[in-house]
């Protein structure tokens, strides 16, 4: 395929020339001062594969077979994966639709458009999926968690693809048009292409994101594998079936990850000068296209965004449990901003060294730890959090029931999140640069730190705010590992829930919504580089 | 903005944000400290809203410092399994009989002496005394008036296979309480017979549910006309939304039907206790006057000790004429899932 080409023309005289040549991933053995920390990393993330394989094989082989060979284990599968390519691509669709109003066309309330397009990643998909079923009671399953879920989870494309489209470098599309493309055809086969790998690392993350959801889809009554997991552990105290099933989706995440970083191929997009690239003219629509533009815009926010507020409001309205605790409410939503924000910092710390080793480096080890990263994205809270329980009682008594080993579970689910940001900020910044760094006599933790992270450092910010924000809306792992006493937003909101307290339960779900909504704000604030794509 | 200056931001503020949260960590050391001294560490699987206030006129009166960690009976009991000897928990006070039966099982409950077992009829607690149950919950019926009169609900779940109620009925069977029933199905009529059932109301086109709160959302939105849950979920979203609030009514079947089974919330005292008295005191507390009267008056389940009586919106324990089943013989819970999913309903 001619994508990488395509991407990355040199074409001379434009700041936007690449400097790194083609061999900017390299074959030499990384830096320990890169693979040590990268290890870690993977290790961490790998932690609940191993609790996994314990307790998949603890009564031999044959029973761990047995569950696998079930017609029901690969109908699960296949139902999962439906789900998840069905929302990845309508997410895909919606995403970037509203990526490329925003960015590239003159649609009035173009900032007001994108501020909407990212706020339904502050509405928690368990919440959303609870007021969707409580006005349409009848709503099918798979349709339901479809709507749901790509509501809930399509800003992971938009975002970074809003940024791609912000950041490429205009002459492409220009020579394109100047050789005689229409508008269309360039934008299908010219712009799309060129930011397709924010596209697909978007999308990547609202695939993992469906395959481990549980909230939405049991309350949407989609049998799914991740709910099947759910409700063995949380039901059948017979570890086996849960952990064998659990297995399987690793396994099935990582064929998908393995997929996705075969189709990034080796392109690489770093050019110099980020400062000075120039900006894209604007498209104008039309009035019919403006018009039609402003009603998808709508219609995506109404349901994304003004519907869940409706919902929440009604809580209020309808039950009778209506009762502000101000005291309970701070207290929860202080200790949810402090362990979000330990989680998001580990999270990014852990992800640098995965992320700038999977731009800078290729081979076998390289793509074995960046797989690993993801090994624990799909897989439902649950089965991370008594991972966790499993080896903390065992070797780190200490920390067990502390603030530290929830972060580092938050780590472990959301490593992914932060790995794609690092490594789609740190591949616009030249390999060229740090040669230079450290010809001049740098170290390579110096050349690291003073120029790679320097340039990539809004980027990785950017992951940082995202991987903070899913901490937020986190309950399964928060409620087993938290502190004893400790509440969170989300396990307050629970906790209301649970008995049908609607009304009490509306002010956390509501502090929730408006808590996650400043980070989300934040991401939309500056053009960002989440999954590929340039900033200026 | 440039680059730099943003990462110095990001960085700044995500150092303000750590120190921040470490100071917040502090405090929870802190906290942490106080409950490690804390008097007694209490695992429940029951919601805090419902046992927190009776949880607290116990540290009142007894002056102790009681720190209880609230999440669902299920993942506090995988989780109790996980910890194994290491737990910190010294009670377990869960939401459903089957939770406290596969602690039991592995070992991590210590006995319970005679007085306090003899305050609870036996059918509520386990035959070796591992665990007692504190209050009873009764399986109803729900149905919704607008679709069947009440004289039309049957009085018995072995009916739901018929066809009249093909895609009618509505059942949550991951949950518990509904496989504690059908494992009470599986000792009163036999496993065939429990077998056929599930499979008849599968080919019935039962609608299935994640909870009973699913359940009885969906009686009451007429999605179906009856539901299988347990009592106090009804009383619960009369004491939210108003009797007039909700459309959804309750049978209770009666007549020994598997249908009418009771079973209990109870408690268990962890067998690595270093806290084994005020464990006691605790269990001792929750099967005393006041807490049984707690439980019958707020959460309107079941008192289960003499001479306390049951709200009197409930029909008395004594007239519900469950069938006759001890629920320690509830422990076969792997063979009854495993035939919940042969059926093709989990």
């Amino acid at each position: 395929m001619a994508g990488p080409a395509l991407t990355h023309p040199p074409v001379p005289g434009t700041p936007g020339a690449r400097g790194g040549g083609v061999a900017s991933r390299r074959r030499t053995r990384p830096p320990a001062v890169l693979l040590v920390p990268a290890l870690v990393a993977a290790g961490v993330a790998l932690l609940p594969l191993v609790y996994l394989a314990v307790r998949a094989f603890e009564r031999g082989p044959e029973v761990a077979f047995e569950i696998v060979w079930q017609e029901r284990t690969l109908r699960l599968v296949l139902r999962s994966l439906l789900l998840a390519a069905v929302v990845t691509g309508l997410c895909l669709v919606v995403g970037v639709s509203l990526a490329w109003l925003t960015s590239r066309t003159r649609v009035p309330f173009r900032r007001l458009l994108t501020v909407l397009g990212a706020l339904p990643l502050a509405v928690p998909s368990y919440v959303a999926a609870y007021i969707w079923v409580s006005f349409f009671p009848r709503i099918p399953p798979f349709a339901g968690s479809v709507l749901v879920l790509t509501l809930c989870t399509y800003p992971y494309v938009f975002l970074p693809v809003r940024a791609a489209l912000q950041g490429t470098d205009p002459a492409l599309e220009e020579v394109a048009r100047s050789l005689g493309r229409g508008r269309w055809r360039t934008v299908l086969t010219v712009t799309l292409r060129q930011v397709r790998p924010a596209m697909a690392a978007g999308g990547l993350l609202v695939g993992l994101y469906v395959l481990s959801d549980f909230g939405a889809v049991s309350l949407l009554r989609f049998d799914s594998l991740t709910r099947v997991i759910y409700t063995s552990y949380r039901s059948s105290f017979d570890r086996t079936p849960a952990a064998v099933l659990g297995l399987v989706l690793v396994l099935v995440t990582i064929t998908i990850v393995w997929a996705e970083s075969r189709s990034r191929g080796r392109a690489a997009q770093a050019r110099l000068g980020t400062g000075a690239a120039r900006r894209h003219g604007l498209v104008r629509l039309g009035r019919g296209g403006t018009a039609l533009a402003l009603l998808w815009a709508a219609v995506v926010a109404g349901l994304g965004v003004a519907f869940p507020l409706v919902g929440l409001a009604r809580w209020l309205v309808v039950g009778s449990s209506a009762g502000f605790d101000a005291t309970r409410v701070v207290e929860a939503a202080g200790s949810t901003v402090a362990v979000s924000a330990l989680g998001a910092a580990l999270t990014v710390v852990l992800a640098i060294p995965v992320g700038v080793l999977a731009v800078r480096y290729r081979g076998r080890l390289v793509s074995a730890v960046e797989q690993a990263a993801y090994a624990g994205h799909a897989l439902p809270g649950i089965v991370v959090a008594l991972a966790l329980v499993f080896f903390a009682v065992r070797y780190a008594f200490p920390v067990y029931q502390r603030t530290p080993l929830l972060v580092l579970a938050y780590a472990v689910l959301f490593l992914p999140a932060a790995v794609g940001a690092v490594r789609a900020s740190v591949a616009l910044s030249p390999p060229v640069l740090e040669e230079v760094a450290r010809s001049l006599g740098r170290s390579p933790f110096q050349a690291l730190r003073d120029v790679t992270l320097r340039v990539a450092g809004p980027g990785v910010a950017a992951g940082a705010v995202l991987v903070f924000l899913t901490c937020m809306k986190e309950l399964p792992a928060t409620l087993l590992l938290r502190p004893t006493g400790m509440q969170t937003l989300a396990t307050e909101l629970w906790s209301r829930t649970t008995v049908g307290a609607y009304a009490a339960a509306a002010p956390y779900a509501a502090l929730l919504v408006v808590l996650a909504a400043v980070p989300t704000f934040l991401l939309t604030t500056r053009s960002t580089t989440l999954g590929g794509g340039g900033e200026r | 903005m440039t680059s730099r200056h943003l990462l110095v931001a990001a960085t700044a503020a995500a150092l303000a944000l750590s120190l921040a949260a470490c100071g917040d960590d502090d405090a929870g050391a802190e906290e942490t400290t106080e409950e490690s001294t804390a008097s007694l560490v209490v695992y429940s699987g029951r919601n805090e809203d419902l046992v927190q206030p009776i949880i607290d006129r116990f540290a009142e009166e007894t002056g102790m410092d009681v720190a209880v960690r609230y999440a669902g009976t299920g993942e506090l009991a995988a989780q109790l399994l996980e910890e194994g000897e290491r737990t910190e928990a010294d009670v377990f006070f869960a939401q459903d009989g089957g939770a406290l039966g596969a602690i039991a099982k592995e070992g991590l409950f210590a006995e319970l002496p005679d007085e306090t077992l003899e305050l609870v009829d036996e059918r509520f607690r386990a035959d070796e005394g591992q665990w007692v149950g504190v209050s009873g919950r009764a399986r109803v019926i729900a149905y919704n008036p607008d679709e069947v009169p009440e004289e039309e609900v049957p009085r018995s779940v072995r009916e739901l296979t018929d066809p009249r109620w093909s895609g009618e009925v509505g059942i949550a069977p991951t949950n518990a309480s509904f496989e504690a029933f059908v494992t009470g199905l599986r000792v009163l009529d036999g496993d065939d017979a429990a077998r056929a059932w599930l499979e008849g109301i599968a080919a019935n086109d039962v609608q299935i549910f994640d909870n009973n709160n699913a359940v009885l959302d969906a009686v009451d939105n007429a999605v179906v006309s009856l539901g299988l849950i347990n009592h106090y979920y009804w009383y619960e979203r009369v004491a939210e939304v108003g009797e007039d609030g909700i459309t959804a009514r309750l049978v209770f079947p009666g007549g020994g039907d598997p249908g009418a089974l009771v079973n209990v919330a109870g408690v268990g005292v962890v067998a690595t206790t270093d806290a084994g008295e005020e464990a006691q005191q605790f269990v001792d507390f929750l099967l005393g006057e006041e807490a049984q009267q707690y439980f019958a008056e707020e959460t309107k389940e079941y008192p289960l000790i003499e001479g306390v009586e049951t709200d009197a919106a409930l029909p008395p324990l004594d007239e519900l004429d469950p069938p006759e089943i001890d629920l320690s013989d509830l422990d076969t819970l792997a063979e009854t899932q495993t035939m919940i999913q042969e059926a093709g309903l989990s």
